[in-house]
């Protein structure tokens, strides 16, 4: 079977900076996905040539089998049957929500696009508002009228350019849940950019990760978190630091919080230094534990503690432990390992010690 | 393929819309003729000198109006301020020309004011010296009393632009009132100040009517003459060109400065200082500022104009009067109408495809607005010419037809001009309204299955109403004043409001001309109020409408 969408080899630029670099992707059957990244990394860029309104430079964009952009060609937006719902949602303010969503509807013959707008005004739930204006909804009543306005033409594919960010976290997880099973209710694919992972957790099945236009990894949530495929992917994902190790004899890894048992990375050999991905859940703390490490920092996160503790090596390693573990800075506790997905990368000298940017921003 | 087609449409339109200014340049490289040494030798000296001296005169007299009264209108508080802001408008409805010939009927001789000083002291002819009014002047003082209200709305924006925290650290610093205004009211207003001062120059350039009125040998006159009473064109282009270079020197001064406006521009949400509580004889002076340039500009042109059509009306108002403002009407109207849409066209197509040569088009069709109507309509009556005398003598050989004039003569022409004249004017209403509207409203109806023009017709239009209906009726009334352009390539016996005006006043039969100015005044009130109506949206201390 054909796959759904077929992304091979892109290039986009605006010159003369590249944005998108040799870009390939696949989703095999109609599904969800999500495009991760941390701004500026081209996610945009790769919607909106999704989209038809960004040339290609370089490879081919196909949907059901069906070439949709070539270098030196594209269809015009217009022909493409795929949706969009944009960052600033793009609402057309002189037209009601009614006639916001009819506007894709304007091939339908009457009693249908009304029987289609209706259909749509339920499923976001907005029947009563079907009257006013854009500016006279909240926030949350703008979103569902973008999607409802996106999906009324049943497009075959739903891009999603952040169009949450500008709601505050909570409220952005379940919009994205909700707006997840619309469009599995109305059988459309759903592409998703988003630079919060909690928001793409929610929403996708499947999930990339993009970096500086090339695409990282292509995964779902759980192997990205716990077999990430580089150390970018492991940054950016969940926190987490790198811990020094040196691959023994017997092939586990030697470190400073004992020996780890794990596949090395490929070509490793006895002696070489590593390095694994100590996530903060990975570390535990008991007192009853020989190993001690010097309290850094503590963050109080509710039912938790996040500490970053210091190592005698220099070395620091993150820990969550129950918020009923109160210890000051300078204090020294226990704590051993307990690692169920062992993530070991070679030892890079550049990057040592790495830590997530902050979850996310409201 | 679709994208070419726009490329290709906006890109021919623009150019055709430039025609003219490119042919004053490029006529004008033509090599010196007889009659062109014979005005080096003689006039060209006078024309250069009055002309500058006109353009500076107007410049330093519309600052000395339109900034104290925008410092005051715009920080102050003092008796009838609210009311001043927007009156002090009200001189640009009133055509320099009309100002002219009211003015004329006030002051010469047989006028009321040398009347009744006469009779007041019983003087005789030979008794006192009075100012002619006929004079460079007093055509300076006309300029600069229709002109000044655009120094006055960039200062007043300029001026409360300009962020409470400034002028508290200047206060602090323990910097009284007056040195603030002259250290940093006036410095960080000076971009605007001297792009609405430029402005004002390219106007007094350009006016034809006023000087002509008042026997003032300048560019624009000079042109006319060459053209008419002399008979050549070569001659009239190279004056022509001349005057262009002055024009292009103000255009550049003013998009320098307009460009260094953006560096001041504060943030929104600042806070704007308290305004500045005049009291007892300050307030006064405050009002006599204000009231003197009103006056002068507005009421007394009006009041006379009012007093004129009282006595002439009957006569004057006849199917005749109506026949002209019949002609006027809709002139004013269709080409307001072709011009708006030959703006969206270009605004869209710019947008749509934003490409250096497609913008680059596009600038130059919008030099026509600092062209004055002299330049522009010889611009448009040198090619027009050229391809009726080809066609015909093509036709001629071919067929033994004469076709004699397609375009020139016809309204054809004239429309043809008045775009190019006016189409910047609606062209920037355009432009500032689909700025507004965000990119992704263009995306987001391609995305639901709109071509480009239907996004237009559907998105764009609805949504710029407002801005639309501005355009239109700001190019309605240019064109109604219109009077050079008009005079050159208007059809045989085809006569409007302003070119009867004009005809009555240069008979001197003033009072007779009353009835037809006081037309065109009324006609201008219109986008004086919407212009008021937009400056008191930002009035500081109420809270923008959202």
């Amino acid at each position: 079977m054909l796959p759904f969408l077929e992304l091979c080899d892109l290039n986009v630029a605006y010159p003369p900076r590249k944005v998108i670099r040799g870009l390939s992707l696949q989703m095999p059957c109609v599904g969800i996905g999500c495009l991760l990244g941390p701004s500026g990394c081209g996610k945009t860029t790769l919607l909106r040539a999704i989209a038809g309104f960004e040339p290609l430079r370089q490879g081919s964009i196909r949907l059901e089998g069906i070439e949709l952009s070539r270098v030196g060609w594209m269809q015009p937006p217009e022909q493409r049957r795929i949706g969009m719902m944009f960052q600033d949602l793009a609402l057309f303010p002189h037209l009601t929500v009614t006639d916001n969503i009819a506007f894709g509807l304007r091939g339908w013959k009457a009693p249908e696009r009304r029987a289609r707008v209706n259909e749509l005004l339920r499923l976001v739930e907005l029947e009563e508002f079907a009257k006013r204006y854009p500016h006279q909804l909240s926030g949350g009543q703008q979103q569902r009228v973008a999607l409802a306005r996106a999906l009324a033409p049943r497009p075959r594919l739903l891009l999603l350019d952040e169009p949450f960010s500008s709601l505050d976290v909570t409220l952005r997880e379940d919009l994205a849940r909700e707006v997840r099973t619309i469009l599995l209710r109305e059988g459309a694919g759903g592409l998703l950019v988003s630079h919060d992972q909690f928001e793409a957790f929610a929403f996708a099945d499947e999930i990339g990760v993009l970096d500086e236009g090339r695409l990282r990894q292509w995964d779902n949530a759980y192997n990205l978190y716990h077999r990430p495929a580089d150390r970018f992917v492991a940054s950016f994902i969940g926190q987490g630091v790198l811990l020094p190790g040196q691959i023994g004899v017997d092939g586990r890894a030697s470190t400073e919080l004992g020996d780890i048992d794990g596949t090395p990375p490929a070509g490793c050999a006895a002696g070489d230094d590593v390095e694994i991905l100590v996530r903060p859940d990975d570390v535990i703390h008991d007192d009853a534990s020989p190993l001690k490490a010097e309290v850094a920092e503590r963050a109080f996160r509710g039912a938790e503690f996040l500490y970053t503790l210091h190592l005698p090596s220099g070395a620091r390693v993150l820990c969550l432990a129950p918020s009923h573990h109160d210890h000051p800075p300078g204090r020294r506790i226990g704590i051993r390992l307990n690692i169920d997905h062992v993530v070991m990368f070679r030892r890079n000298w550049s990057v040592t010690c790495i830590e997530s940017p902050p979850v996310s921003k409201p | 393929m679709g994208i070419e087609r726009w490329t290709l449409l906006v890109t021919g339109v623009a150019l055709l819309l430039a025609l003219p200014v490119f042919t004053v340049f490029f006529t004008a490289l033509q090599p010196a003729s007889d009659v062109w040494r014979h005005l080096v030798d003689t006039v060209l000296a006078d024309y250069v000198l009055n002309s500058v001296t006109l353009m500076l005169g107007v410049g330093v007299g519309t600052l000395l109006i339109g900034v104290p009264t925008a410092w005051l209108t715009g920080v102050c508080e003092f008796p009838g301020r609210r009311w001043f802001e927007w009156a002090l408008l009200l001189p640009m409805a009133i055509p320099a020309y009309i100002m002219a010939y009211t003015y004329t009927g006030l002051l010469d001789f047989a006028g009321p004011v040398q009347t009744l000083l006469r009779e007041t002291f019983d003087w005789s002819r030979q008794d006192y010296r009075f100012p002619a009014i006929r004079s460079l002047p007093g055509a300076t003082l006309m300029l600069a009393l229709v002109l000044y209200p655009y120094v006055y709305l960039l200062a007043r924006a300029a001026f409360l632009e300009q962020s409470a925290a400034v002028l508290e650290v200047s206060r602090s610093l323990g910097v009284g009132p007056w040195r603030r205004f002259l250290t940093i009211t006036l410095p960080l207003a000076r971009p605007a100040l001297i792009a609405g001062m430029s402005l004002v120059q390219m106007e007094a350039l350009a006016d034809y009517g006023t000087v002509q009125y008042f026997g003032v040998s300048t560019f624009t006159t000079g042109i006319f003459r060459v053209w008419f009473g002399m008979n050549d064109a070569t001659a009239a282009m190279q004056l022509a060109a001349l005057l262009l270079l002055f024009v292009f020197t103000l255009l550049v001064c003013e998009r320098l400065s307009r460009r260094q406006t953006r560096f001041h521009h504060t943030d929104q949400r600042t806070q704007r200082p308290p305004r500045l509580r005049l009291s007892g004889r300050w307030s006064w002076l405050a009002t006599a500022t204000c009231l003197i340039p009103l006056l002068c500009g507005f009421v007394i042109p009006a009041g006379q104009l009012l007093v004129w059509a009282w006595r002439t009306a009957p006569q004057m108002i006849d199917h005749r009067f109506l026949e002209l403002a019949g002609h006027s009407l809709w002139l004013a109207s269709g080409s307001a109408l072709l011009i708006l849409s030959l703006a969206l066209l270009l605004g869209y197509g710019q947008r749509l495809r934003p490409r250096p040569l497609v913008r680059l088009a596009v600038r130059s069709a919008g030099l026509g607005y600092a062209v004055p109507g002299t330049v522009l309509a010889i611009g448009v009556m040198l090619p027009f010419a050229a391809i009726d005398r080809s066609v015909d003598s093509w036709t001629r050989e071919w067929f033994g037809l004469s076709t004699g004039l397609l375009l020139s003569g016809t309204l054809f022409a004239l429309l043809f001009a008045y775009s190019a004249r006016f189409l910047p004017v609606a062209l920037h209403s355009v432009e500032a309204g689909l700025t507004r509207i965000r990119p992704s409203m263009d995306d987001a109806a391609r995305s639901l299955g709109s071509r480009p023009r239907a996004v237009l017709w559907r998105v764009h239009i609805p949504m710029l109403r407002s801005s639309l209906l501005t355009a239109l009726l700001l190019v309605f009334v240019d064109v109604l004043k219109e009077l050079p352009a008009t005079l050159i390539l208007r059809p045989f016996n085809f006569n409007t409001l302003a070119v009867r005006t004009y005809e009555l006043a240069s008979d001197e039969r003033l009072a007779d001309s009353a009835s037809f100015a006081l037309a065109i005044v009324l006609a201008g009130i219109g986008p004086v109020i919407l212009l008021s109506r937009a400056i008191s949206r930002v009035r500081p201390d109420h809270a923008p409408l959202s």
